[in-house]
């Protein structure tokens, strides 16, 4: 199934700004993340199709998942 | 005070009143907070409590409008005061010269209406947060890092930390910056803060401006309550 992935700010860096992925059914929104080498503590805003969304959430056709890195300088 | 005769035309001279009661608490005197104070001075917010527990140094240079070769290894809070002083003697100003702290946290912030959220680690954020609500007090929240920035602000009970810093709770980290990125975000921070103040404008409330000044996108996310 096809979902697509949007990065932001930092996340970019060696990535990408935005791609559709071809995952396997069932897989959760953790699993989509550690194989692009992110780690929980590098995502805050986490938002699948604009609404909160959950590491353990499994993932649908067409879902548009969108991570924020924190931001923590002051 | 003449000094505040061209805010009127942003303010009314009501609203330009209405701020010289009141008092702000500014969390944090380095990137954003130097910014935060000189901008709140010069509106003319009539009572200010500086908050900070470190000194200058070298590595403060690049950004930090209060650190230059004078202030280099003198406390960030009184350099905040002296500068506050030179700006506007009208403007009532204390400073701690200490680190916000469970032990002394609801004495510092007590008796504001506003409380700026200029902190560079995020446990203190939280502090900060679960204080204000227990003093019924607004937090407008900044951050940055490199090109990108967020505001958010936060109303008693929102608890939009929560939701900001999901995964980072005793996360520590030295962040990269530069001179740009913190003057930015600091004047949108202290533009939510007079909004707040004067009850006027549309506020960013349970929801976060991110900044990327690198590609030169601005989001605005809503964060779910």
């Amino acid at each position: 199934m096809h979902v697509k992935l949007k990065l932001f700010a930092s996340l970019r860096n060696g990535r990408f700004k935005e791609k559709t992925l071809d995952i396997k059914e069932g897989s959760t929104l953790i699993e989509l993340l550690q194989q692009l080498g992110i780690e929980k503590e590098a995502v805050a805003i986490l938002l699948v199709n604009g609404r909160d969304g959950e590491f353990r959430q499994e993932l649908k056709e067409g879902d548009v998942v969108s991570v924020f890195p924190p931001l923590g300088g002051g | 005070m003449p000094g505040h005769l061209r805010n009127i035309g942003t303010l009314t001279p009501d609203e330009q009143k209405k701020i010289q009661k009141a008092k702000v608490c500014i969390v944090g005197c380095g990137g954003l907070g130097g910014y935060v104070v000189e901008m709140l001075a010069r509106l003319g917010v009539g009572c200010l409590t500086v908050v900070d527990g470190d000194s200058f140094e070298e590595s403060n240079l690049n950004r930090q409008i209060l650190a230059d070769t004078a202030s280099l290894g003198r406390n960030k809070a009184i350099t905040a005061q002296e500068r506050v002083r030179l700006i506007n003697p009208g403007v009532k100003v204390n400073a701690f010269s200490r680190y916000l702290s469970r032990d002394n946290s609801r004495e510092i912030l007590a008796g504001h209406d506003l409380v700026i959220d200029a902190l560079d680690d995020i446990d203190t954020r939280f502090l900060l947060q679960e204080t204000a609500e227990e003093l019924n007090t607004v937090v407008v929240h900044a951050a940055v890092e490199s090109w990108y920035g967020q505001v958010c602000t936060i109303f008693p009970g929102d608890r939009s930390l929560d939701r900001i810093y999901p995964n980072q709770r005793s996360l520590k980290k030295n962040y990269t910056n530069n001179s740009f990125t913190p003057a930015l975000v600091a004047a949108i921070q202290v533009g939510e803060a007079l909004k707040v103040l004067i009850g006027r404008g549309n506020i960013l409330r349970k929801r976060v401006l991110y900044v990327d000044l690198l590609e030169q996108e601005y989001h605005f996310i809503e964060l779910e309550t």
